[in-house]
């Protein structure tokens, strides 16, 4: 995944475009701008979740025995899983509760999960992969061994495990936020921490320190703005992984407890009736299917567009003569460990 | 050769470095930082008693370091536990007692390895065939509709979380067309007529999710070979295009991808989970989870390590794997 | 006769909208040698690949007409393109690491095009790939054909490829920058194993490179290019003696020489940078200091009469000899101790005479001035030295793997003096700079030094924050210091953007508008924003071409005349320290094996490695090459061991 920076090759971060010409180039591939329309629409839904469930006149906790026909043990009843003006997606079955009002509640879930995991995971990799480049060798090799175990764990084993020690007392989207994070960072932390360092040898980097700026002043003034391309370009890549992370959980029956909607979860009962209500099982997929369709869209999108060498295929801000004349040196192939991470 | 020899060792010492810090971890985490163990382990209405019985027959009143050491000598040398009755002997490697059923764990584990094993294996030879071809031929017929479609193709698999994959691909092809039984698994021992057709559709979501990652891979990493100066000079020599993608670029291109599945299939015996759960599969990853329902640390604390140990192997053999296909890795 | 090995007319070729080659012609004969010689983006290397047809596929568009060995390149089909290329016509890369699959052995490679051209079964091809690695000077060919190329040094992979080249006894081998990549003394070797093989097997060479005096050494012909299109061309001895065009007389005197004189007409030198009419952009305007200043040490001095034009440069480091000869300017800068000399004539001191524009006869006829300059530390001369360094160490790694790149340098710089540090890759000299000005701690050692030191670095591109502009680059030492105030920083900015040569407006332009030889500019200007006494520039002109070489070489010069600042110029290219310095240490293997006044370094060496380095600089002159190439067999039979390349391998 860490694609984005050995994208440029030898190892160092190449200047990429500023701001305009970034919109620019993202804008160039229509692709993304659809993606990106759909994604809006997806946020716009789980921000006016409550808005829309009051449009619609439905609780997305409510039961309706009398909708679900109690004889075939809770098929709804009606076509399509009882779709109708009052429940505009039909009813879940056994139960009867509003499916619209519980996607569109499951939406906020499902993305805020991912999207505060998202935030934690890139604030942790970002510090701590400054602290291994810039703190000197101890905290390079702590963290580096760190990270070096942690890509050694079983991930979603070990959440399993977390999620059965768990006190029971902390609420779970909260939780399911906090180990997804805390399981997360590495992969943040081994991008700034493998950029930082290049960064460091580049000659402006030398001439800042012999200026006479101290490490920080230099993290912030040389290194980060070089950094934020690579790690925005990882960022908007983790948000997918994360609401699959989010409903893989929830699918397994250990992440969001009910009556918390969540789309994994409504998977997991769904997975027992798709031949009497489809729609059921399909809604949420399908949307979850969407949602990281487009996110992940979005993300080689930026990617591209971030990619200096990416220019001309766009055909969008191209410029001459900003390569450099000398060839750099032949780099080693890049390790396998940054291929796999 | 020594250089490699040198880089076997120091490559088996950072596994052993790895593993080690996993179990420390793993055992702080499950058995410390949960406070009491006994209570847990007993449930919600044990009496003080009762919790004071097992937190004598657990020994946990042990110094912490005392515990860990009898859980590491467990794993090297075996140990005894107390049961109702008597002295119990777990053999090497003793990953410890079920709370629950006090069946051993590593019996636990070995008898649900076949399973997973047969998953896994399946899957990535499939993934590996499916995604290295792929991969190669976008990156051949570079700009052509077949290298949109493929990068369509494969933009969509990697979005596709296995467990939407798997249950689309049962009620099209076992329920709607009807043309595969559902899915069960039978052990290779008893049938392996059925064992195959039981574990098909279960190989087919894990492959397409993980070919789809891999022709990705393959893509950028055969386009990255084929840039580079030596094809350029085996162009310049008068040797065919197919010799000169075929020797001197799919090479290059195609091992750090081959050592890299190398890792992934290790990382799978634990991540094969929601695949187990999703086709009924009696492997690890569903034991897994039907403990974590029931807090049944020994055996967490078992299929962690195991599956913890599964990866840092892959990881060391595609280490190697990759060294012997490009010798510079051993100098740096 | 014969027909033309090689016969190119009316070659153009374009990059989308850009015209790389317009216009070319040109004809080989069957064993002749032309050099196609151009500085980067003249458009030399696309003409190179054009003559096998290389863009065929690539989406660059080509016209006019190709003959290579009798084949139509243009019309050829693609099985006779290839078995053109590497049977008739055998290229040489200038990257011989990346040149080679990293997965095969070297044997394997070679004995691959060898069938593919030849036939044959694997152990002849196995034998030929042998033989020819052992032609071209691999020693033990038969085991080290078994070898990958990462286990070769840069000098035996430029080696076997070229070997690859000669399997198929082509007829034609075409060598783009072929050396570039290399240290000198292994470039030697390899122009002289070029040598040999054409003068055995009569084989074509078409040269490609940016360097005059590697195509002096090795071809017949000269083609001078630029912008895509012929300067000119001709014998090399009339191109290189005696050029037509003004742009080959522009070229040839920015080429940096060895010898102090340079002897021709219209040099860069003595001129103003920025009068040169190849990059005028944004040069400095001629100081007036310069001519005065020539004026007063020739009438002053006894040395030097007759040789004005070559003061400029040469004598650019020269005006720490005003402050150090007279005593009493112990805290005058250059400016003020050199006013002074210009003012009233020098103080008869016959000792430290000091010859301006460094002739080798007059260093070598004034040994007394050599001892009285060259012991620095001396008790009369304490009050100039800026820095010292006193047995300075650097290690890298730790046990096995340690390396120890400097080992044990003691060295002082005085103010006002240019103190060259010269050695080839590795020999630890880009270290010693680091550790001069702060940025590596030293294993073992200490610097000391008074005044603030910084540094120019080698690599234009990554020297400047692409993010910043380069305003707010130059205003980093600045701002560093605490000066908040915005005005006065561009003020001050505006003041070094002018000094440097550049217009003191473009404050808000951002490193990508500028070229590279302004962008080494910027990066001075930003080196004098912190006002430092001394300026360690590491490779400051390596990265340029030879045209701005000489235009930023030429500032250095100016800048340390007018600030009386001392400089360490660290640099591979013997050449163009001899130019700078005032005296020269040579570096290898991390220790200084011979240090001194540049004359009497470059004059008369004493340390066999510094003889070597100086006999592997190619000479413009095509007579003196073949009288080097000569001493050169001479010195490798006299003392094989001593030649690095032919026993380090990895």
């Amino acid at each position: 995944m860490s694609e984005a920076l050995l994208t440029t090759g030898a190892g160092v971060v190449a200047p990429a475009p500023g701001g305009r010409l970034f919109w620019r180039r993202l804008r160039a591939q229509r692709a993304v701008t659809a993606a990106a329309a759909v994604f809006v629409l997806l946020v716009l839904v789980a921000l006016a979740a409550p808005l829309l469930t009051a449009l619609e006149g439905q609780d997305p906790n409510a039961f309706h025995p009398t909708l679900v026909d109690s004889a075939s043990g809770g098929v709804p009843i009606g076509p399509f899983g009882g779709i109708s003006g009052e429940h505009w997606l039909g009813v879940e079955p056994q139960t009867g509760r509003d499916l619209f009002a519980r996607i569109v509640y499951g939406a906020r879930v499902s993305l805020g999960v991912a999207f505060v995991a998202t935030l934690i995971q890139v604030a942790l990799g970002v510090a701590l992969g400054l602290f291994a480049a810039l703190g000197g060798r101890w905290a390079d090799q702590i963290v580096s061994r760190v990270t070096d175990v942690a890509a050694a764990l079983p991930m979603l084993v070990i959440t399993l495990g977390l999620l059965a020690v768990a006190p029971a007392s902390i609420p779970r989207p909260v939780l399911i936020t906090l180990i997804i994070a805390g399981l997360g960072w590495f992969g943040t932390s081994k991008i700034v921490r493998a950029g930082a360092l290049s960064l460091k040898t580049l000659d402006h980097v030398s001439a800042a320190r012999l200026s006479g700026w101290g490490t920080w002043a230099i993290a912030r003034r040389e290194l980060l703005p070089a950094l934020a391309a690579p790690v925005i370009t990882y960022a908007v890549l983790l948000v997918p992984t994360n609401v699959v992370a989010e409903a893989a959980l929830s699918f397994l029956g250990v992440g969001i407890k009910p009556p918390t909607p969540s789309w994994g979860q409504m998977l997991t009962d769904a997975n027992t009736w798709y031949q009497a209500a489809p729609t059921y099982l399909l809604l949420p997929a399908g949307l979850l299917f969407i949602t990281v369709l487009s996110l992940t869209v979005i993300g080689e999108g930026v990617r591209t567009a971030l990619d200096p060498r990416a220019a001309s295929r766009l055909r969008v801000g191209t410029r001459k003569g900003l390569k450099s004349r000398k060839p750099l040196r032949q780099s080693p192939r890049k390790s396998l460990k940054e291929k796999a991470s | 050769m020594t250089g490699f020899t040198g880089f076997l060792l120091r490559r088996i010492a950072g596994a052993v470095f790895v593993l080690l810090a996993l179990s420390v971890i793993v055992y702080a985490v499950f058995y410390v930082a949960p406070g009491n163990v006994a209570q847990i382990v007993c449930g919600e209405r044990c009496s003080p008693q009762q919790v004071a019985l097992v937190h004598d027959k657990l020994r946990l009143g042990d110094p912490l370091y005392l515990q860990y050491g009898h859980f590491v000598q467990g794993i090297f040398a075996g140990r005894d536990f107390s049961s109702g009755t008597g002295m119990v002997h777990c053999s090497t490697p003793c990953l410890g007692q079920s709370y629950r059923t006090d069946e051993q764990v590593t019996d636990l584990i070995l008898g649900k390895l076949p399973v997973t094993g047969s998953l896994v294996v399946g899957a990535f030879v499939l993934w590996l065939l499916i995604g290295v071809g792929t991969g190669v031929l976008s990156a051949w017929k570079r700009g052509g509709m077949t290298e949109r479609l493929l990068t369509w193709l494969t933009l969509a698999g990697t979005s596709t979380p296995v467990f939407v994959i798997g249950l689309l691909l049962i009620i099209i092809l076992c329920s709607t067309l009807q043309w595969l039984p559902f899915p069960q698994y039978v052990p290779f021992t008893d049938n392996p007529q059925q064992w195959f057709w039981g574990l098909l559709l279960p190989w087919f979501s894990l492959a397409l999710i993980e070919s789809a990652k891999y022709a990705r891979l393959t893509r950028s990493s055969m386009l990255e070979t084929l840039a580079e100066d030596h094809v350029r000079t085996f162009r310049a020599y008068g040797l065919t295009e197919r010799a000169v993608v075929g020797r001197h670029a799919l090479r290059g291109a195609v091992a750090p991808v081959i050592a890299l599945s190398a890792l992934d299939a290790g990382t799978m015996f634990g991540s094969a989970v929601l695949t187990e759960t999703l086709f009924g599969i009696p492997g690890i990853g569903q034991q897994l989870v039907q403990s974590v329902r029931t807090v049944d640390l020994p055996v967490v604390v078992g299929v962690v390590l195991t599956t913890g140990f599964f990866v840092v192997l892959a990881n060391a053999v595609a280490d190697v794997l990759y060294a012997m296909a490009d010798r510079r890795v051993v100098l740096s | 006769m014969t027909e033309p090995l090689v016969e190119v007319s009316d070659l153009g070729i374009s990059f989308g909208d850009v015209r790389a080659v317009d216009g070319l012609s040109f004809a080989l004969r069957p064993g002749a040698a032309l050099g196609v010689v151009g500085e980067s983006g003249s458009g030399k290397s696309a003409s190179a690949y054009a003559l096998l047809g290389l863009h065929r596929g690539t989406g660059a568009r080509v016209t006019g007409a190709i003959r290579v060995a009798g084949v139509d390149v243009m019309a050829a089909s693609d099985s006779e393109l290839r078995s053109l290329r590497g049977g008739l016509a055998a290229m040489v890369f200038q990257d011989p690491l990346s040149s080679l699959d990293p997965y095969y052995t070297i044997g394997d490679q070679i004995a691959e095009v060898y069938r593919v051209h030849k036939g044959g079964s694997r152990r002849a091809a196995r034998a030929r790939a042998v033989s020819v690695l052992d032609r071209v000077g691999i020693p033990d060919a038969a085991r080290k054909s078994r070898s990958r190329p990462h286990e070769f040094s840069g000098g035996m992979r430029q080696r076997a490829l070229i070997a690859m080249a000669l399997a198929c006894e082509p007829r034609l081998l075409i060598a783009d920058e072929p050396t570039t990549a290399l240290d000198v003394t292994v470039q030697a070797q390899i122009l002289d194993l070029l040598h040999d093989l054409r003068r055995e097997t009569g084989l074509g060479l078409v040269l490609v490179t940016h360097d005059v005096g590697v195509a002096a050494e090795s071809v017949d012909e000269v083609l001078v290019m630029r912008a895509g299109r012929e300067v000119e061309r001709g014998p090399v001895g009339v191109v290189l003696g005696a050029p037509r065009e003004r742009y080959t007389r522009a070229l040839l005197s920015a080429v940096p020489r060895l010898s102090p004189t340079p002897p021709l007409p219209e040099t860069l030198r003595g001129s103003a940078p920025g009068r040169d009419p190849v990059d005028a952009a944004g040069d400095p305007p001629q100081t007036p200091f310069a001519p005065e200043r020539r004026s007063s040490s020739n009438a002053g001095r006894a040395g030097g009469a007759g040789e004005g034009d070559s003061q400029a440069t040469a004598g650019a480091g020269r005006c720490g000899d005003a402050g150090v000869s007279d005593p009493g300017s112990g805290a005058g800068n250059c400016a003020s101790g050199h006013a002074r000399s210009a003012a009233e004539p020098e103080p008869s001191e016959p000792q430290s005479l000091p010859t301006v524009a460094g002739h080798q006869a007059a260093s070598e006829s004034h040994p007394r001035r050599v001892s009285g300059r060259g012991g620095v530390g001396e008790g009369s001369e304490e009050g100039g030295v800026v820095l010292q360094a006193t047995g300075l160490h650097k290690t890298f790694g730790r046990g096995r793997t340690a390396f120890t790149a400097v080992d044990g340098v003691s060295l002082a710089v005085r103010r006002g003096e240019t103190l060259g540090i010269v050695g080839e890759s590795g020999s630890g000299k880009t270290t010693l700079g680091r550790m001069l000005v702060g940025l590596l701690r030293p294993s073992a050692g200490r610097v000391t030094g008074t005044g603030d030191v910084q540094m120019v670095f080698q690599d234009p591109v990554s020297s400047l924050n692409p993010r910043r502009s380069i305003g707010e680059s130059v205003a980093d030492p600045l701002r560093a210091r605490g000066e908040r105030d915005d005005s006065r920083i561009r003020e001050r900015v505006g003041e070094l953007l002018q000094k440097v040569g550049l217009d003191p407006d473009r404050y808000d332009s951002y490193p990508h508008e500028f070229s590279g030889g302004q962008r080494q500019r910027v990066g001075i200007a930003r080196a004098l924003a912190a006002e430092p006494t001394l300026i360690v520039c590491d490779e400051p002109v390596s990265a340029l071409d030879v045209t701005t070489q000489a235009q930023v070489t030429a500032l250095l010069g100016q800048l340390q005349r007018e600030l009386g600042l001392a400089l360490v110029f660290v640099a591979h290219d013997l050449a163009v320290v001899r130019q700078v310095s005032d005296r020269v240490a040579v570096m290898r293997q991390g220790r200084i094996v011979e240090e001194g006044e540049v004359d009497v370094v470059y004059g008369a060496p004493k340390d066999p490695y510094t003889r070597q380095l100086l006999a592997a600089v190619p000479s413009l002159d095509p007579a003196l090459a073949a009288t080097r190439r000569a001493a050169r067999r001479e010195l490798r039979e006299a003392s094989r061991e001593a030649a690095p390349e032919e026993v380090a391998v990895a």
